[in-house]
């Protein structure tokens, strides 16, 4: 029994990507703004595919449906449908509005859904690809400008390593095991003797593959010039949807398939996730450019959400998932404010570009405070949650260490999150920004909105990670 | 929920100043209208809260010495976190002080905040929230909550609207501060796995082990010591009341600093027995070398607020003596000058104001001769000076003479060096005052300077009336929390038996 219905919200996603393709090829008029909104609401109808979905296996075993994947792939679609509404207005103003641009998101999602739901290396490995097309296409969106082409390239480069790393890494772990299936590598890695050294090899090349995906130190040097050169909607993408899809994959290899062997890869991640927090930390300080400061303290936020991993329990996991949720919606928001960083039609990146805000826009210097400080986790803050709940699965574990180096980083990265906030707060107003699109209006509103006041709703977000947790780590 | 005011009254009182933010910020206009009625919405709105806050002064129950007015909601199930509000004899006055000192302070600022009004009336309303929030929360997490919240819109205040070094200080008093809640944070999170709940009445009843008391005592202590600040950690302090606006220096004379001898009395002592008495020496030498060294310090300043900032840490060094000596006096001695010092020290703050606002200088050198042309001015300081020398009558000799009675049960020179700071505060306090109200005037602007304004009077009027009250009929104050604090000795000596018995069980 294949059972190809389970697996509908992607296939919809697909086949509606090819139909809003078709459209833009067809139409002889600019079709920028229809396919944008074709993509849209092809995202919402899958959303709410994924949200009526069923659970079991789909395709013999290559796809699992279940909590787990659903709540990944809603906050995948959340975070590709925020950078598609974010690029709308910008893309038009640099000069780079093409109907691609919606449709590249839309299957680089369609890529990440796979990752997300995937039950098997191969279909991992293919979803992943798919995905990785499209952000190739997508950093090199701005053609004719040098750094998103330099930027496209770099990533392509670095980023086919890391594939190359995984696919290894891949068929060490068949060639030693006989199964790609995650769910009987699970079983027959219930017997200890089974786990041969060149099993643990696979494993660690599957790691190394992965954390280039979640920009997790030290395979991060991709991170700062890609997310620099890349026209910035593709930076608030790449910072958002992409991470979901890595984190999930991480996740449920490491906290299936590999579950019994935590002993084995426990301490890489340990130390992966206590490098990507200090250098998060320290690295973002000296950064004028706000782009490359959002890329190091994305850098430093999946250091926190690894904690999660690192544990390797479902308290961990449960922390990990509420961590990327309220990511994705801080950084969203975040982005947003530096798209509207725009002075007589440039756009300008530069931290001191903001200087004297609260004077000019009140309402957009109060959110992008409300993001900074959530972003350095002080309450009542949602950034705070997140790190509240990683803690606490840390500490639960025993992992000390894991949560006193986290406390104290966030501490370091507060001085840069809230230096950005003395030079909108304190410093003499500059010139004014061009006048807001109403897209980025409401797009930071919402975003700032969930922000502050996720400390009033906890309990339904927070149930629905306990329930995808609960997949994994039995 | 059922509580002595028949509504969520403690909710109210936290929530209310936000209400009155989402008003002021619907207010459109020129600028002009915009500040005048953020202002009054400001003024008004803390004032409401102030009166419903005196609800809780007639209805609380003073011979009950647990929480009161408790309200609970389902918040975090799975975490087992609620939110959960109540007051106690030891937290209701600090309340109330938050509730009163916030008017206070909207209406000391009122024409003298010029620019970006809006903003400061926003900041002052959600200081009010937190700080009032972290005096009702009877839940460890809903505590960090407000208790790290504080630092956003101080932060802002100071470095909004705050003198020339402001971003240096604004900066320091952030990360200061931080790096202390971050390290309660954890020991917030190991009593949470250890007792599977945050509610603090739980917490207060749960038995921690002496090895883990040990690093959760200092865990807090890193956070409460910033806040209180004790000595070293109080350079952040100086700093940020020199930078920080008038109003900003008297909320964080009047309440912040009372937030780490809050921790103190709320965490530490009760929840850690065994560690506070294993620490109570290094305490009380850090609490004396604050009281001597920093009044010392405070008689070489030039500068009329750094002054005040430096004789802020001398008394708070007083109120940590207090506190460890764990017997009654102590105790409530502790927190009758905390309050005491709430009031005082803000209303030096706001005497500071007064001239820096005509003079535009907070140099002792400049002044000289005040009480010529203010007599007022000069009658009003005389009042808080002698408060803060602690002088029967006034405020401040209660709290100082009933930890002095306290700390002579544990030991006498340690009630002599904690005595000292009376001795030294005459000194640098009287000297303070002669130079700048006695004496010939010597600048040409001080001849025309002008007294205290209607407003000004309606800002020191309160002041005043409680500093006398509270030094002439002390228990009409001490009987809040006299039962709260007998409950607290005794569960302190309890528990310390309880620890005594099993160690002479094991040997």
């Amino acid at each position: 029994m294949t059972n190809w219905t389970l697996a509908l919200p992607e296939i919809v996603l697909a086949v509606l990507g090819l139909g809003i393709l078709l459209v833009g090829v067809l139409r002889k008029q600019d079709s920028t703004l229809l396919c944008t909104m074709f993509t849209l609401g092809a995202l919402l109808i899958t959303a709410l595919l994924v949200l009526t979905r069923s659970t079991g296996f789909a395709f013999h075993g290559q796809m699992v449906k279940d909590a787990f994947s659903g709540f990944n792939q809603i906050l995948i679609l959340s975070g590709a449908a925020l950078s598609i509404i974010l690029a709308l207005d910008w893309n038009r103003a640099q000069g780079i509005a093409r109907f691609e641009f919606p449709v590249l998101i839309l299957f680089s999602s369609v890529g990440m859904m796979v990752m997300a739901a995937a039950s098997n290396l191969m279909t991992l490995y293919l979803g992943l690809e798919l995905q990785s097309l499209a952000l190739y296409v997508l950093a090199a969106f701005a053609r004719d400008d040098l750094r998103s082409s330099e930027a496209g390239l770099k990533y392509f480069v670095l980023s086919g390593l890391a594939s190359g790393l995984l696919l290894y890494g891949i068929s060490l772990v068949y060639g030693f095991s006989g199964t790609m299936d995650l769910m009987a590598l699970r079983d027959l890695l219930a017997h200890p003797a089974n786990a041969t050294a060149g099993l643990v090899v696979g494993i660690v090349f599957v790691l190394v593959g992965l954390a280039f995906k979640v920009s997790a130190v030290p395979f991060h040097m991709w991170t700062p010039d890609v997310y620099e050169g890349a026209p910035t909607p593709v930076t608030v993408f790449f910072s958002t949807a992409p991470k979901v899809a890595a984190m999930a994959l991480l996740l449920r290899v490491m906290g299936t398939s590999f579950a019994s062997l935590v002993g084995a890869w426990q301490l890489l991640v340990i130390i992966v996730s206590i490098a990507s927090m200090i250098l998060g930390a320290l690295a973002a300080i000296g950064q004028s450019n706000i782009k490359r400061l959002m890329a190091y303290s994305s850098i430093g936020h999946m250091g926190y959400a690894l904690i999660g991993l690192a544990v390797g329990t479902a308290a961990g996991v449960r922390g990990t998932l509420v961590y990327m949720v309220i990511y994705v919606f801080m950084t969203a928001g975040a982005f947003g404010c530096i798209l509207a960083m725009r002075r007589q039609g440039k756009a300008v990146e530069q931290v001191s570009d903001l200087s004297g805000l609260a004077s000019n826009d009140p309402f957009m210097a109060m959110a992008m405070a409300v993001f900074m400080f959530s972003l350095a986790g002080i309450p009542l803050m949602s950034g705070f949650f997140a790190k509240l709940y990683i803690f606490l699965a840390s500490v639960q574990a025993g992992l000390w260490t894991l949560a006193i180096i986290g406390v104290l980083t966030s501490v370091v990265s507060a001085f840069y999150y809230i230096r950005v906030v003395k030079v909108m707060y304190f410093d003499p107003a500059g010139e004014r920004f061009d006048p807001r699109p109403a897209s980025l209006t409401v797009v930071v509103a919402a975003t700032g909105l969930f922000t502050a006041f996720f400390f009033l709703f906890p309990a339904p977000i927070v149930a629905a990670a306990q329930s995808a947790a609960g997949v994994l780590f039995h | 929920m059922t509580n002595a005011a028949g509504f969520p009254i403690l909710s109210l009182i936290t929530w209310l100043p936000l209400v009155g933010c989402v008003i002021i910020m619907m207010v459109r206009g020129d600028e002009e209208t915009i500040a005048s009625n953020a202002r009054w919405a400001a003024l008004w709105t803390s004032l409401i809260v102030l009166a419903l806050s005196l609800v809780l002064w007639v209805l609380f129950d003073q011979s009950d010495p647990g929480f009161q007015f408790n309200e609970s909601v389902s918040w975090l199930p799975e975490y087992k976190v609620g939110y959960k509000m109540g007051v106690d004899g030891i937290s209701v006055l600090f309340v109330l002080l938050s509730t009163l000192l916030t008017p206070i302070c909207i209406l000391s600022a009122w024409d003298v905040i010029k620019v970006k009004v809006r903003e400061f009336m926003l900041s002052f309303l959600i200081l009010e929230t937190m700080m009032v929030g972290m005096f009702c929360a009877t839940d460890f997490v809903l505590f960090y909550m407000f208790f790290e919240g504080v630092l956003i819109p101080m932060y802002l205040i100071i470095g909004i609207w705050g003198g020339p070094r402001r971003v240096y200080s604004a900066v320091k008093f952030f990360l200061y501060t931080l790096t202390g809640s971050v390290l309660m944070l954890l020991a917030l999170i190991a009593m949470w796995v250890h007792a599977g709940t945050t509610d603090i009445v739980t917490l207060l009843h749960t038995p921690f082990p002496a090895s883990m008391q040990t690093w959760l005592f200092l865990a807090f202590f890193a956070s409460f010591a910033v806040k209180v600040p004790m000595w070293p950690v109080h350079t952040w302090l100086p700093d940020a009341h020199v930078e920080a606006p008038t109003a900003g220096s008297v909320i964080l004379a009047g309440v912040l600093l009372k937030m780490g001898g809050y921790g103190f009395l709320r965490f530490s002592i009760p929840m850690l027995p065994d560690a506070s008495t294993h620490f109570a020496p290094f305490m009380f030498a850090l609490s004396v070398v604050a009281v001597i060294y920093t009044s010392l310090v405070a008689l070489a300043q030039e500068d009329m607020k750094k002054l005040i900032a430096y004789s802020s840490v001398a008394h708070m060094g007083v109120v940590t003596i207090g506190m460890f000596t764990f017997n009654f006096q102590g105790i409530a001695g502790s927190i009758f000058q905390m309050l005491s010092h709430g009031i005082v020290s803000s209303a030096l703050f706001l005497i500071v104001g007064v001239v820096y606002d005509r003079i535009h200088t907070r140099e002792i050198a400049r002044y000289g001769g005040l009480g010529d042309r203010m007599p007022s001015y000069a009658l009003v300081f005389m009042l808080f000076t002698m408060a803060s020398v602690g002088l029967p009558g006034t405020s401040g000799f209660v709290g100082e003479f009933l930890v002095i009675i306290g700390a002579l049960q544990v030991n006498f020179w340690l009630a002599l060096l904690g005595g000292m700071g009376m001795i030294l505060g005459a000194a640098y306090m009287l000297w303070l005052y002669r130079r700048v109200i006695f004496g010939r005037i010597t600048h040409a602007d001080l001849r025309s300077i002008l007294d205290l304004s209607p407003r000004e009077w309606a800002v020191f009027a309160p002041l005043m009336v409680l500093t006398l009250w509270m030094g002439v009929y002390p228990s009409s104050f001490t009987s809040y929390f006299d039962a709260s604090v007998g409950a607290m000795v005794q569960h302190h000596t309890a528990a310390l038996a309880t620890t005594t018995k099993l160690a002479g069980m094991v040997h």
